[in-house]
Parts: C-alpha cells; sequence; structure tokens
C-alpha cells in the first residue's frame, strides 16, 4: 500500500492552545479514512493543515513523497488534492454551474472545456436539476453538495469531506453515501470527517479517533467502536 | 448575424453619427465627458464591482496617466499624443498599478482600499512639490492637438469601446470567473486552485492600465491640468464610485448609466444652481444603497428576474 498523504509529527498551536498535537498518519491510496472525535478535537484543523490554509507548527506533511506544508491551498489544490468546507462556502451570486465552472478552470484554459467538466461534475453528484439555481438560494442539502461538485470538478485524487452528511435529512444521507462511494469507485482516495457514525462505521475502511488534538485510536471501524478510551471520550467516564 | 444582434447595433449606429447630427461643442463637449466618464466607471466596476476590491483612490492612475502625457508634450513632443499617448498613460498607469498591488493583494480587507487612497495623494503631493518635473502647482498648459471636437468624440468612442470588449472578453473567460470567485469567498478561491494574489493583481492592472488611458486623454482633451484636478479625491476616485454604485456595480451598463445621469446633474447644477452638485451626490448615493443597492441597471434586471420567475410560478399553477 502506497501512502498518498503523510502527516509527521504535525502540531499546530493558536497562542498557547494546542489544537493539534504530534499528529502522525497516512492515507493510503484507495482508502476511504474516517476521522472522528468529539467536537473540538481538531478534525477541521487537520484539514486546514493538510490544505495549506494554515502552516503547521511543527512536523511535516507530504503528499505523494512531496512536502506540502508551507504551501498555499491553491498550489496544493493543484497538486491533486480537494476539499470541502464544513461551513459551505458557495459563491452566492454565481450560478451553480457557474460555481462549478470556476473549480474546473483549475484544469484548463478553455471556456468549453471547463463547462464540459462542470456538467460533468453537477450530473455526477446529482445536481443537474440545480444547475441555473444562484448558489446563494440553495437549500442545504444542496449547499453541502455543491461543496462535493466543485471539489470534483479540481479532479482530485485525493478528495477531503468535512462533514458533508450534517444537518442531511435521511433521504439525502442515503443518497449522499452513494455519491461518496461513487466518488470512491471513480477511483479518488477519500479523507472523511463525520460525526452520524452509522455514516462513517459504513463507508470507511478504516478510522482515526482523535481527541484534544492527539491521536487516541487507530484502527478497523469495529476496533474503533470498541476502544475503551474512544468511548470515554464520547460519553465521559463513569464515576468510581 | 441574428436579428438580434444587428438590432443590438444599431444603438453604437446612433451613438457614432452623433458627431454629424451636431456639430454644436457644447453638446459634443458633454457627449464626450459622458464618454470619458463611461471608460472610468468600467475601469473601476471591473475591480470594485466584479472583482470585489474597493479603491478610494483611482485618481492615482487617473493623474499619472495625465501627467505622462503633459510631461511628454512639454518635453517636446508634438501634442498629436492625442493617439499614442493614451497607451503610454495607460502603461504607466499599469506600472504604479502593479507596484501597489504586488505589495498590497497578499493581504486582504481594507488594506488595498486605503493603501490606494494614500497612494493618490503621495503622488499629488509629489505632483505639487517636484516642479522641474510637473510644473508644480501652475499645472501643465498646452494647446490641444485638434481644434474641431469630433476626434475627441471618436477617440473618446474608440477608448471607451475597447474598455467594453475588453472586459466583456475577460468576463467570459477564466480570469472572469476568478475575478467573481474571489469577491464572493477569497478563502473558497484559494481551495478552488486560484491563486488569488494574482488574479487581483490582473484585474487591477486592466483596470490602472484604462483609468491611465482615459487620464492622458483627458490632457489631450483639456489641454491643462494641475495636481488638484487628476489627483482629486472627490472629483475623480469618488466619482468613479459614484458613477459605478449609481449605475449598478457588476453589471454590464451599469457605469454608462452612472456615467450619463452623472454628466447630466452635473450640468444642470453647474448652469442653473452654480456649486452644490457634491452634496447632490452625496444625498443620491445614500438614497441608491439603500433602496437600490445593486444601482439602477442593477435594480432593473432584478425586476426583470422577479416577473420571469412569477410568470413561470403561474404557467406552472
Amino acid at each position: 500500500m502506497t501512502a498518498l498523504i503523510t502527516l509527521n509529527d504535525v502540531t499546530k498551536r493558536f497562542g498557547g492552545l494546542q489544537a493539534v498535537g504530534h499528529m502522525t498518519f497516512s492515507l493510503n491510496k484507495g482508502e476511504i479514512l474516517g476521522l472522528i472525535g468529539p467536537n473540538g478535537a481538531g478534525k477541521t484543523t487537520i484539514f486546514n493543515l493538510i490544505n495549506g490554509y494554515y502552516p503547521p507548527t511543527g512536523g511535516t506533511i507530504f503528499f505523494k513523497g512531496d512536502r506540502i506544508d508551507g504551501l498555499k491551498p491553491h498550489k496544493v489544490c493543484r497538486l491533486g488534492l480537494a476539499r470541502t468546507f464544513q461551513v459551505v462556502k458557495p459563491l452566492a451570486r454565481l450560478s451553480v454551474l457557474d460555481n462549478v465552472m470556476v473549480s474546473a478552470f483549475s484544469r484548463t484554459n478553455h471556456r468549453h472545456e471547463a463547462e464540459k467538466t462542470a456538467l460533468e461534475a453537477t450530473a455526477f453528484t446529482e445536481m443537474d436539476a440545480w444547475r441555473d439555481v444562484k448558489a446563494g438560494s440553495l437549500p442545504l442539502g444542496m449547499r453541502k453538495r455543491l461543496e462535493m461538485a466543485r471539489a470534483l470538478a479540481t479532479k482530485p485524487e485525493v478528495l477531503l469531506l468535512d462533514e458533508n452528511f450534517a444537518g442531511l435529512n435521511p433521504t439525502e444521507v442515503v443518497s449522499t453515501i452513494e455519491i461518496v462511494k461513487k466518488i470512491h469507485g471513480s477511483g479518488v482516495t477519500i479523507l472523511i470527517i463525520e460525526h452520524i457514525m452509522r455514516v462513517i462505521m459504513s463507508i470507511s475502511h478504516r478510522i482515526i479517533c482523535i481527541n484534544y488534538g492527539e491521536k487516541i485510536a487507530e484502527g478497523t471501524p469495529r476496533e474503533v467502536a470498541d476502544n475503551q478510551q474512544v468511548i470515554d471520550a464520547y460519553l465521559g467516564v463513569a464515576d468510581a | 448575424m441574428t436579428k438580434k444582434n444587428l438590432l443590438a447595433l444599431l444603438p453604437v449606429a446612433l451613438v457614432l453619427l452623433i458627431p454629424v447630427a451636431t456639430q454644436s461643442p457644447y453638446l459634443l463637449h458633454m457627449f464626450i465627458l459622458s464618454l470619458l466618464w463611461i471608460t472610468l466607471g468600467q475601469s473601476w466596476n471591473l475591480l470594485g464591482g466584479y472583482t470585489g476590491q474597493i479603491s478610494y483612490g483611482h485618481a492615482a492612475f487617473f493623474g499619472v496617466g495625465a501627467y505622462t502625457t503633459a510631461i511628454m508634450v512639454k518635453s517636446g513632443q508634438p501634442p498629436a499624443t492625442a493617439w499614442w499617448g493614451l497607451l503610454l498613460g495607460g502603461l504607466s498607469a499599469a506600472v504604479v498599478g502593479a507596484l501597489i498591488g504586488w505589495i498590497c493583494f497578499r493581504l486582504r480587507g481594507s488594506y488595498f482600499a486605503l493603501s490606494v487612497l494614500a497612494l493618490s495623494e503621495v503622488l499629488r503631493l509629489v505632483a505639487v512639490n517636484w516642479r522641474q518635473l510637473t510644473n508644480g502647482a501652475e499645472g501643465i498648459l498646452f494647446i490641444p492637438a485638434f481644434t474641431s471636437k469630433t476626434y475627441y468624440y471618436y477617440i473618446a468612442f474608440a477608448l471607451a469601446a475597447i474598455n467594453y470588449g475588453v472586459i466583456r472578453w475577460v468576463m467570459r473567460s477564466k480570469p472572469g470567473y476568478y475575478f467573481l470567485a474571489i469577491r464572493e469567498d477569497q478563502d473558497c478561491a484559494e481551495s478552488l486552485g486560484i491563486d488569488t494574489t494574482r488574479y487581483k493583481l490582473y484585474s487591477l492592472l486592466i483596470s490602472s492600465f484604462f483609468t491611465g488611458a482615459a487620464g492622458a486623454f483627458y490632457m489631450n482633451y483639456m489641454g491643462f491640468i494641475d495636481p488638484g484636478i487628476v489627483f482629486s479625491i472627490p472629483d475623480i476616485s469618488i466619482m468613479m464610485i459614484l458613477v459605478t454604485m449609481l449605475g449598478g456595480a457588476a453589471t454590464k451598463w451599469g457605469p454608462t448609466v452612472g456615467a450619463v445621469i452623472f454628466i447630466l446633474v452635473s450640468e444642470i447644477f453647474r448652469v442653473w444652481v452654480g456649486s452644490g452638485h457634491l452634496l447632490f451626490f452625496g444625498v443620491l448615493i445614500v438614497a441608491i444603497i439603500i433602496y437600490f443597492p445593486s444601482g439602477i441597471v442593477g435594480a432593473i434586471l432584478d425586476w426583470r428576474a422577479r416577473r420571469r420567475r412569477l410568470s413561470a410560478a403561474g404557467s406552472e399553477a
């Protein structure tokens, strides 16, 4: 198994607060790796470090053997690493298709090619009917899906999904699971943050659980679910 | 070419025929000023409207363009620079734009808006004090190349039309999509692979080039400039914003509508009231921001979109 992304002893401090500490893990080619942990555990910060939004305070990050820590997000994106945002960031006054075209332009200079890629990405994420709607007036479920369509249009090798299921109704959850599986089936490696256990347990090959910025468990979904430290982190420690 | 395209050419033809229809220097002067302000409004709109980078100091570029031509003529070039002087004025303004953009566009927020405001004041003071080069506060005077206003009319028209064409072309291609993305959300734009610093700079380069060319045209046409005129914050920098906001920022025809109303109202005030047009525009812009935040053209577009949606909903019911 070859590692696509490797974090080596990565630390991020904001002033005196350590958001991520000594984080070391690899994302292997072809897998779906789940990242779980209680609120504020540092999951999104890890995405922001990989994506280049923050430089790490210490440690190194590699993508396909090249160091990417300290690179700007647009450079990381061009290397083939796309992400979605937990707090969705639609380009509000642009139509859905234009939103996706913007990201498709990262791989081409030609309008018609960008449009073609954007049409494919919206079809892939089953957003055809929403193409001409202004992104700012989309319902939340579709905004989350637009994040995925845009990330896909940059033709990534690795996709970082940040809570794409949060706030979805049960029907939307089922269809989004199908889309994530379809994306994975097309050869994209996925690192996913998710709170809905049913989702993360069913689609991840491997799960890492973090708490207070540190890794507390790593393994198959079953192993992580049975881990006492994970149970304590989520449910608290019983009084003796 | 479709029928609709041919119809769209009709107003262009009419505008081109204006100097044939009237030889009145006064009317032509009004039209020339309108065309000049269309160019200025469009230039500001590209950076402020489409790219979302507000500039409070575009007079910096206007003044640099004007002074480039003025100094060239003063140093012995024939005043026929009305033609190629525009190019040089635009280029020197773009160089100034490149410098300030290169420094400021790494940062976000109000840094650029305020730095460019400071820049225009610095340049005004340089123009006042560097007497050997600029003749100081007395300004520079020369006899314009053409006595007939018809020539200037066509030069101003060509400048506005080329500016319009370039902006339309840019907005339909990759940089245009990137400008809009930067305006909407810079974090998101970065994560979609956009080098935001670089594309903000591209937008500024085009905007400052055409503002500088307009400044050079102003010098050639009026035959006189001084630092207080061309580096003026209220008369140039603020008016460029006002013209754009009035007509509608980030719309195709907003700056044109804004420029025509601006010239018309300024003239009415000059002739019948004497002064106070700045006060009037101040009140007008407050009203526009409260009642039509997307400007006149923006409001019309919104209204038409709403009507289309309503009739679509009606036909379904």
